[in-house]
This record gives structure tokens, C-alpha cells and sequence, in this order.
């Protein structure tokens, strides 16, 4: 429940150094990359024949959530957003 | 048929309410036992009717036990004594006695075997979890607490209308497939379509979801939505329009999951999200659908109720529920942070965690049924979730940037309840044969191909990329103290202005009517019957001298008047004079008729 000033000599969280951040960020670009990579060598079983598409997966993956974010900040976000305090009066 | 158990609901229900009369420890072990004894109980009862009690010209069925009620009677207790080890701190005789009852309707619901037994647990439903919002006992929960209650009231009524035309056309009471076609399969399906939260109906949930207690929010979360999945599954299955209705649901709350700042709230738009997904199983009707649909909401009461249980203890230990307020919590509250990314792995699918081996079948049956434009929903769906689901409540709860917060971690108890949830979602998706034998259709489903697999992780770690690179080039939206409007606009404002309409209508006719007739009408009465013969005569003169034009003498006749009759010396009295008159009106009117 307390909210204290932090204490710097308090041992510093795996992500209050920014090396880590990085080291992991690393990590999964890797891992992206490699998912990517996979889909040359393997082709899917599929019912739609889209689904064996090089980079199908990876790439509505990736456009959705980019669509889904620019879509809520700059459509959504405008039309619905109000104060905290919109219902009070 | 007699057998040695007692109806499904009865021992939670009753249970429940004989709980005020302990306290302490006592009060803490009934709350524990008693979805453990109901259990026991329930596994006693074979498939079939029981409980068969005459009413009016037909039956009420308290227990109609086959596969598909059994699995939503397993989840239901399972998630019953889940929610009660995480619930054991809270030493409130109101949210004791209603998150126990609140299970209770729940159970008894799925094993109705007639619509009016059906009808009457699904309003018991809307009371308890009326009392679990109500039961924060602030001003938001008691608006939201109040919202609530009406729109289940309002459900449950055209739900009872459907009931009755049904009962009315079928002679039957029984509770099985309806089907849509008549009036009142109709408003069945609508009655039903409110706890299911559909699109437009849907705001009870996001509204009162996020006001109720922190326990409260765990029990809510597992038992309205999923009865209504129940209710659909058998009543429903193979509706078309649940399609639709389904892939809507899946789509348009993950918009308002990523601009909301209240993370309990970001779940509640997560939970129609999934409901979604089952809701389409249902509408696609076919055995892997149906599985499929009914295994989510099996997996679904698990990992949504862990993910609620997170946020309910950072809200615990902090006070703060609130994306901007939170952040660098993992330091704190490691233990509780692991369960939450379990959790968050889980809805979103990841392999290997149970939302992977339920969502997929629902996906495949699309895809099987040629559904194009279904299936590419729901696979924006699937991404969507795990961006505002999976990463946004972790990242922003336990990482992002350093709130400054310091607490301790969640109390034992709770990290006991999220500690077996989080367990049986690995569970579940490293050995989903045992779920799947639970199912009611027969279906030989193997999800762990590498196709499978491979495309999942791919479409995973994609929209985990997306975050990244949004979050990093600053697109990403900042999180912002503020509300969003949603379909309860509708009633919360839209209401007001036809209050306000009417209070300027019909508030104006009372006014006009008041001052016309209860003032300014009696009050001519009552100067004119001060003195009833003396008025008569003065109007009566004056009539006279207005027609002929005499003028000159009317003040002096008027004073004659008043001083004759205040010394009543009339020849007659003022009754007789009222009579002869009325007497003169009616027949004047006899001789018009």
C-alpha cells in the first residue's frame, strides 16, 4: 500500500539496466527472425491454401496489431474518449 | 427414481445462506467445503432426469444431467472453490453469502431440465451479482451495481416472454433445442443474448465488471457469460446469425482494449472477446465447433478468472488498478507477475498453455465450413487479444516504467488460488486429452500439429514485434486518465435527455392543470358559493343590463343584493335554489339527448 520514494541503493531490478532490455529485445528479434526463416524450409498443412503462403502468418500477425493500434488511437480514440468525470454531472 | 444425492444447486445455495450464522474459522471452512461437498454430491448423480416436481399442468427438473451439463458443473465447482481460497480474507457476510449463492445459481442453471427452474436460477444470477458490485460499497459501484440490475432485469423479463409463448405453442416446458423461427424462440434468444453479452447489449459488463469487489470481479467473470454459452449451446446450436453476431464479439472489443486505462476494464473487453469465439463455435453447430466452443469457456473461466485474480491482488496490495498509476511492479510482486503472464501465455494462445488447444478447434471448424471472411476475423482476433490481453496487462502492470510502487507480495491464500489456476492451464494444454474427454461430442481433434504450432508462434511473436516497434517509435497509445464511451451511452446519457423531455412535458401539463384547476378553478368556486343566490343574481342583472343597455343602476342593485342576502331574507333558501338549478340543467340536457 506504500508508495515510498525509491530507494537507490536498493538493488536494481533485471529490468532497471538498460543492457538487459537490450540483451532481451536481441532475443527476440532473433526468435522473429528465425520463425521467419522456418517458413521457407517447412510448408504447412493447410485448409486454405493462403495459410501456405511464405510469411502468411507472420505478416497478418504483424499488419493486425499495427491496424488494431492505428485504428484505436486515431479513429476510436477521438470518437469515444471523454474526462474521467463524463457520467458525474 | 430415487437416488442418494441432493440437487446440484441446492447444497451451494443453501450453504450460502446459512452463513451468517457462523463466524471466524468456521465461516472460512464452510466457504471452502462447500463447492467440495457440492462436488461430491454432483458426481453421485447418474445422466438422466431427477427431481421431478409437478407444477401447474407440467414438471420442474432440478437435475437433468448429461455430458454437456456435466462439464459446465465441473468448471462451475472447480472455479467455485478457486474463487473461494482466493476470496478467504474477505470477512464480509454480503459477499460471502452472495459469491457462494452466486455459484449456486450458476450450477442450477445448467442442470435446469425445464425453462421456469432455467429461469428462475438465471435471476438469482443478476440478484447475487448484483450484491458482489454493490458489495464495494462506493458510489461508482452503486451506479454500476444499479445499471447492472436493470439490463439483467430487462433480459430476464423478454427472456420469461419467450418462455411463456413458448410453453404456450409447444406444450412443453422442457429445456432443449429451440432454434430460431418464432416470436418466442426469439426472445429466448435475445433474453439469453444479454448475459451473453452481445454487441450493443453488451456494456452491463464493461461498465460493472471493473466497479465490483476484487473477489467479486473473479466470480462474475466465470459464471453469467458462460451459463448464457450453456443456455445457447443447447437451445442454439447451429443458429447462423451467431455467426455474425459471434465474430463481432470477438472483434470490437480488442479496439477498446487497447485505448482503456483501467486494466480490470481492459479484461472485460477481453472476456466478450473470448465469448466470441464460443458464441461462434455454437453458430457454426458442428461436433468440432461445438467442442470447441464449450472447451474455451471450460479454459476460459480458468485463465480469465487467474488474470482477474492477478489484477485483483495488485489492486490489493496497491489500491490502484490504473495503467497510468502502475508500472515495475515485477520487483515487488514476482510470484503474482509469473501467474499473470501464465495467464496472459493462456488467452492468447501461446502452445502449450490451454487457450491453444480450445481456440484452435473453433478456428478449424470455420475453416472447414469454408467461412472465409469468419475465419480472417477471428485470426485478427487471435492477435488482437494477445496484443491487449497478453502483453498489454503484463507490460503495463508489472513492467513499463517505475511507478515507485513498493508493496508486498499477494497474500499466501491468493497466491495459492492463482498457483492452481495457473497449474491447470499448463495442465490443460500440455495434456488436452483429459479435457477433451470431458466433451460432449466425439470428435478426434489433434492440435499439436507442426503446422499448427509453427503458425500459431509465427502469428504470436508477429504481433509481439508489432508492439515492440510501435511501442518504441512512440505510436504506441499512451495510456491516458479518461473513460470511453460504449453502447450504455445509450442509457446513461441518452436517458437523461428523455428524462429531461419528459420532465419538460409532462411536468408542464401538471403544472398547467394545477394552476388552472386546483388554483384559479376553485378558487372561482369558492368566491361563488360564499354566496350563491347573491352572485346568481348579480350575474343574472348584469346580463340583463349588458343585452337590453340600460346602464347607470348597476352598483346600486349589486349593494341591494349583498345586504339582502347577508340578512338572508330570501323567500327561499340557497339548497332549494342549487336544487331547482341542477334540476333545470338535467333536463335541459334530457331534452337536447
Amino acid at each position: 500500500m506504500s508508495k515510498q520514494p525509491i530507494d537507490m541503493d536498493e538493488e536494481l531490478g533485471m529490468f532497471d539496466k538498460p543492457a538487459n532490455v537490450k540483451r532481451l529485445l536481441r532475443i527476440f528479434y532473433t526468435c522473429v527472425v528465425l520463425l521467419l526463416i522456418v517458413d521457407i524450409f517447412y510448408h504447412k498443412h493447410t485448409i486454405f491454401a493462403w495459410e501456405g503462403y511464405f510469411g502468411f502468418y507472420s505478416v497478418y500477425g504483424f499488419v493486425a496489431c499495427v491496424i488494431l493500434v492505428i485504428v484505436a488511437k486515431y479513429v476510436l480514440r477521438p470518437m469515444v474518449m471523454r474526462k474521467e468525470d463524463h457520467y458525474d454531472d | 427414481m430415487t437416488i442418494n444425492a441432493l440437487p446440484p444447486a441446492l447444497i451451494m445455495i443453501l450453504g450460502g445462506l446459512l452463513l451468517p450464522l457462523f463466524k471466524g474459522r468456521a465461516r472460512q471452512a464452510l466457504l471452502l467445503l462447500l463447492p467440495v461437498i457440492s462436488f461430491i454430491n454432483l458426481l453421485q448423480i447418474p445422466h438422466g432426469s431427477h427431481w421431478i416436481l409437478p407444477f401447474l399442468s407440467d414438471q420442474l427438473v432440478f437435475g437433468h444431467v448429461d455430458k454437456l451439463s456435466l462439464i459446465f458443473g465441473y468448471i462451475f465447482h472447480l472455479v467455485a472453490f478457486l474463487s473461494a481460497i482466493y476470496a478467504l480474507h474477505v470477512d464480509d457476510t454480503i459477499q460471502n453469502v452472495a459469491g457462494t449463492v452466486y455459484a449456486g445459481a450458476g450450477i442450477g442453471a445448467v442442470f435446469a431440465g425445464d425453462m421456469f427452474t432455467l429461469f428462475v436460477f438465471w435471476e438469482l444470477l443478476t440478484i447475487s451479482a448484483t450484491f458482489l458490485i454493490l458489495a464495494r460499497r462506493t458510489e461508482r459501484a452503486l451506479g454500476a451495481g444499479f445499471r447492472y440490475f436493470m439490463v439483467h432485469v430487462a433480459g430476464g423479463l423478454c427472456l420469461l416472454a419467450g418462455i411463456m409463448l413458448q410453453v404456450a405453442e409447444t406444450k412443453s416446458t422442457a429445456f432443449g433445442l429451440i432454434g430460431l423461427g418464432t416470436t418466442a424462440s426469439w426472445l429466448i434468444f435475445i433474453g439469453i443474448g444479454v448475459n451473453c453479452a452481445w454487441p450493443i447489449l453488451h456494456p452491463w459488463l464493461t461498465d460493472a465488471y471493473p466497479e465490483a469487489t476484487i473477489t467479486g470481479t473473479v466470480f462474475l467473470s466465470a459464471f453469467t457469460t458462460k451459463t448464457a454459452i450453456y443456455a445457447l449451446a443447447r437451445a442454439f446450436p447451429g443458429t447462423e446469425e451467431l455467426i455474425y453476431i459471434g465474430a463481432t464479439m470477438a472483434a470490437f472489443p480488442i479496439f477498446y482494449a487497447v485505448i482503456e486505462n483501467d486494466l480490470r476494464r481492459v479484461l472485460a473487453y477481453s472476456l466478450i472477446n473470448q465469448v466470441g469465439f464460443m458464441v461462434v463455435g455454437i453458430g457454426i453447430g458442428t461436433a468440432l465447433s461445438m467442442n470447441g466452443a464449450i472447451a474455451h469457456a471450460f479454459n476460459d473461466i480458468l485463465f480469465k478468472g487467474l488474470l482477474f485474480m492477478t489484477m485483483g491482488a495488485v489492486m490489493y496490495r496497491t489500491g490502484k488498478i490504473n495503467a497510468t498509476d502502475l508500472g515495475g511492479l515485477y520487483k515487488s510482486m514476482p510470484w503474482t507477475c509469473g501467474f499473470c503472464i501464465v495467464g496472459a501465455a493462456s488467452i492468447s494462445a501461446f502452445p502449450l498453455f490451454s487457450g491453444f488447444v480450445s481456440k484452435s478447434m473453433v478456428m478449424e471448424a470455420a475453416a472447414h465450413g469454408d467461412m472465409r471472411w469468419v475465419w480472417f476475423i477471428l485470426l485478427f482476433a487471435s492477435a488482437g487479444v494477445f496484443h491487449h490481453a497478453g502483453i498489454k496487462i503484463p507490460f503495463f502492470a508489472f513492467f513499463s516504467h517505475d511507478s515507485g510502487i513498493r508493496c508486498k507480495e499477494a497474500p499466501p491464500h491468493m497466491l495459492l488460488a492463482m498457483g492452481i489456476s495457473a497449474t491447470l492451464c499448463v495442465l490443460i494444454g500440455c495434456f488436452p486429452q483429459y479435457l477433451y474427454s470431458l466433451l460432449p461430442y466425439t470428435v478426434d481433434y489433434q492440435p499439436y500439429t507442426t503446422s499448427h504450432v509453427l503458425a500459431q508462434t509465427q502469428l504470436l511473436f508477429f504481433s509481439a514485434l508489432a508492439f515492440t516497434l510501435l511501442l518504441l517509435a512512440g505510436i504506441y497509445p499512451a495510456e491516458i486518465r479518461s473513460i470511453n464511451v460504449d453502447a450504455d451511452w445509450i442509457y446513461r446519457k441518452g436517458c437523461r435527455q428523455i428524462y429531461r423531455f419528459c420532465r419538460w412535458a409532462f411536468d408542464g401539463i401538471n403544472e398547467w392543470a394545477n394552476r388552472t384547476f386546483a388554483q384559479q378553478f376553485t378558487k372561482l368556486l369558492g368566491q361563488f358559493f360564499a354566496d350563491p343566490g347573491g352572485n346568481l343574481q348579480k350575474y343574472g342583472y348584469r346580463l340583463l343590463i349588458e343585452t337590453s343597455g340600460i346602464e347607470g343602476q348597476y352598483e346600486q342593485m349589486a349593494r341591494k343584493i349583498s345586504s339582502r342576502s347577508r340578512s338572508a331574507s330570501y323567500p327561499v333558501g340557497i339548497g332549494v335554489l342549487l336544487a331547482v338549478m341542477i334540476l333545470a340543467l338535467t333536463s335541459i340536457l334530457l331534452i337536447l339527448m
